[in-house]
């Protein structure tokens, strides 16, 4: 059943959200008046700036409040998850022990530019992250942490040379689209050098979103707040169905 | 406020640095790198880039034999300079046309190339003692604001979109600009060159870019009155070089860290040691304060473990500073608000590490670094621990203080951000200006004990490291829990060994030569 929601300020359906931004003029009381027309243009009702003033020679800072007249179907909306499979790191051991009967192979980078490890050392390192042990810790799993600033060539060469089961792309700075297109570039490489069904492809980052993941032809994306069970147990499950369908 | 610290703990801390430190520097001594020798010709006036955009610098240490390159690169330029009679920007530019070659002037007696590059070599001493007057010149007519210093950061990725954001900031009470680096730059071999309007996470650092928003803030300076530092980043492949530069345009400060590469960046230990020794002679010749990079060891693993290695490393990063000839004026030793929120009382440890460091070093222009690791897309809450970050700096004396971004997770800030961000450390410094001098710290409280404990365990792991020596103490992963072999890691094959013979002209003026503290 469809269910419609507006924002919620104080009573239900008022539509009610907040915005701030900068514009780049001089501050006066048109300036106001012109942040109030354009949020009224942005599609709201009922635009107040309850803030407008001079930040910098030309820019002007404003703080808006405003009703959407929008509202949305919020049952109807799809956005599959990738932590499914709740599993303990021992419990994650067992399941690989019995469905795998193998120790799995993963490998972790930052790749193009990015120098920002602190989420796949979340991740990887032993030490994890909120007192999730990481994937080096694991009896079942060999893990390899790259680092940072790893080439997409690199990571796929040491893909195929060390026989890797699932590969984890990292990245933190996303300016500029900088993360589509090395993730874009990493699952193309894969492709083009026939690895890609031979992996389980993972990206991560605090931009990431298991949507985004699926729409750059990966397995699983893997956003901010992700523990490394949640990662070991995705890779496992998976493993195990490829292997389940071939039997 | 004060801590009661055992200052005989803190004599012996700094007795084993010294210790650590000695045996590194006597290897340095022994040693050079291709990017110490790209300086030298950077500072003689070598610049430019040849047809396939290699920086001249470059071309001509690549060219040396390997004999030639272990007596430095000064004899084998200083031989062609002798016999062209050129100078060394015009020697550079027709090197990079082809129209000399090194190998045709090896028979040019050695004092013949001495007599030829000394001019050069006092000239360019004298530029850098007049950007250096010309600072204190600045200072002294346009003072700045007292410390904590605002510094933030602008990182477009385009020189001429930073120097809209550094005004802007300049005007919302900001003191020093740092113009932070595309990120593949620290592994880059070389300076890029000329203007640039693409990077990545930030905006290459090329001397023009450099002279380009020096000259902004110069402007601004004026019209605000208060004279505003600029930053950039002495770190990577090109340390050295970097130093150069920034002395050439006057920057003011330049992250500088004896291990951030090594344990970072994966760049080879050898060759970080090497290259940190001479930028930093050329940093303290300069005036320039460097900052030391203790907050990545915070944000990269559990803050309130790692507290005794970020002062066991401002302790190295200050030996290594003085053995380089930086007085303490210069030496802006780092640290980071980096306690997760969720910690009860976090908040004395982050007082107790401040004031812990305040006391240790007294007269060090600290660098204070902002809640990074804990900052979420809630701008609200990133907010609100970017203003108990803020507190905690002006409670501490803490000199140099990074803004804390409220977006600091979501992207590179915009104008409004930064604003908010400067509003938010003058209010909280304006409200608690002398809260500091107001309180005392209660005699063995919680406060008082962690300070303590974390100059017992620093004491500890110095001891550790001074008995294995820091090259293998670093390889057992004992900073960072990293492990980084001493032949391993980037740019290693740039590092070589000096011959008897060996001569860098500015080594020997600098050695000695009065720092150009501000």
């Amino acid at each position: 059943m469809s269910k419609l929601v507006k924002p919620y300020g104080d009573t239900m359906n008022d539509g009610k959200v907040q915005l701030s931004f900068t514009l780049p003029i001089e501050w006066s009381e048109a300036a106001d008046e012109a942040a109030r027309q354009l949020v009224g243009k942005m599609g709201f009702n009922d635009a107040q700036v309850v803030e407008g003033r001079r930040i910098a020679t030309g820019f002007s800072f404003f703080v808006v409040y405003a009703s959407t007249p929008q509202s949305i179907d919020a049952s109807a909306i799809k956005a599959p998850s990738a932590k499914a499979h709740a599993m303990t790191m021992e419990e994650i051991d067992v399941y690989i022990d019995e469905h795998l009967g193998r120790k799995v192979r993963v490998a972790g980078a930052c790749i193009g530019t990015d120098a920002h490890t602190v989420g796949i050392d979340a991740i990887l390192n032993m030490k994890g992250y909120k007192g999730d042990y990481g994937l080096e810790r694991y009896r079942s799993i060999d893990a390899f942490n790259l680092g940072s600033q790893v080439a997409v060539e690199d990571f796929v060469r040491f893909a195929k040379e060390h026989k890797i089961d699932a590969l984890l792309a990292s990245q933190v700075v996303t300016q500029k689209g900088s993360d589509i297109k090395n993730f874009t570039a990493l699952a193309e490489l894969l492709e083009a050098e026939g690895l890609r069904d031979r992996v389980v492809l993972i990206c991560g980052g605090p931009r990431v979103t298991n949507l985004m993941a699926s729409e750059l032809g990966y397995d699983a994306g893997f956003g901010r707040g992700t523990l490394p069970s949640e990662v070991a147990a995705f890779v496992a499950v998976t493993l195990a169905n490829r292997l389940a369908a071939v039997r | 406020m004060e801590l009661r610290i055992d200052q005989k703990a803190v004599d012996r801390c700094r007795a084993l640095a010294s210790d650590i430190v000695a045996p590194v520097e006597a290897f340095i001594e022994a040693h050079s790198t291709v990017a110490v020798e790209r300086s030298v010709l950077r500072l003689l006036g070598v610049d430019g880039i040849d047809s396939q955009e290699v920086p001249i610098p470059n071309l001509v240490v690549d060219a040396l034999t390997p004999s030639e390159r272990s007596r430095g690169v000064a004899y084998a330029f200083g031989r062609m300079l002798a016999e062209t009679g050129l100078d060394p920007f015009a020697l550079g530019q027709a090197f990079a046309a082809g129209t000399y070659r090194l190998a045709d002037y090896s028979h040019v007696p050695d004092e013949a190339a001495r007599g030829a590059l000394r001019p050069f070599v006092e000239g360019s001493l004298r530029r850098i003692r007049s950007r250096r007057e010309e600072r204190l010149e600045r200072l002294e007519r346009l003072p700045q604001l007292p410390p904590p210093l605002l510094y933030v950061i602008v990182a477009s990725g385009n020189i001429y979109e930073d120097r809209t954001a550094a005004v802007a900031a300049v005007e919302a009470g900001a003191q020093i600009i740092a113009v932070i680096r595309s990120t593949g730059q620290s592994l880059l071999d070389f300076v890029p060159y000329g203007p640039t309007t693409e990077g990545f996470g930030g905006t290459y650092a090329t001397q023009e870019n450099f002279r380009i928003m020096r000259e902004a803030l110069d402007e601004v300076s004026e019209r605000e009155g208060r004279y505003v530092m600029l930053t950039n980043y002495a770190s990577g492949l090109c340390m050295p070089e970097i130093a150069v530069m920034a002395a050439v345009e006057r920057l003011d400060m330049l992250l500088n860290d004896s291990m951030y590469g090594i344990l970072f960046r994966d760049i080879n230990m050898k060759r970080t040691f090497i290259d940190q020794h001479f930028s930093r002679m050329v940093n303290a010749y300069s005036g320039i304060i460097i900052n030391t990079g203790e907050d990545n060891y915070l944000t990269t693993a559990d803050a309130v473990e790692q507290a005794p290695a970020v002062l066991a490393s401002q302790f190295i990063n200050e030996e290594f500073g003085h053995r380089a000839g930086m007085p303490d004026a210069q030496l802006g030793l780092g640290d980071a608000y980096e306690i997760s929120p969720d910690l009860q009382d976090g908040f004395l440890f982050q007082v107790a590490q401040a004031q812990l460091a305040r006391q240790i070093f007294p007269t060090a222009p600290l660098k204070y670094m902002p809640p990074t690791k804990h900052m979420t897309g809630d701008i609200f809450k990133g907010h609100l621990i970017d203003a108990m970050f803020n507190l905690t700096a002006v409670m501490t004396k803490q000199t140099i203080h990074l803004c804390g971004m409220l977006t600091e997770a979501i992207h590179t800030p915009f104008l409004g951000d930064r604003t908010l961000s400067i509003e938010n450390a003058r209010y909280i410094m304006n409200t608690a200006r002398h809260f500091g001098d107001e309180i005392s710290i209660k005699p063995g409280g919680v406060i008082e004990r962690r300070a303590q404990s974390v100059l017992t365990q620093c004491e500890t792991l110095l001891d550790r490291v001074n008995e294995m020596g820091l090259m293998e103490a670093i390889e057992t992963a004992m900073f960072a829990d990293v492990s980084r072999p001493p032949d391993g890691g980037r740019g290693f094959d740039g590092v070589f060994e000096r011959s008897t013979g060996y001569w860098n002209p500015f080594e020997d003026a600098l050695r000695g030569a009065e720092s150009g503290v501000a």
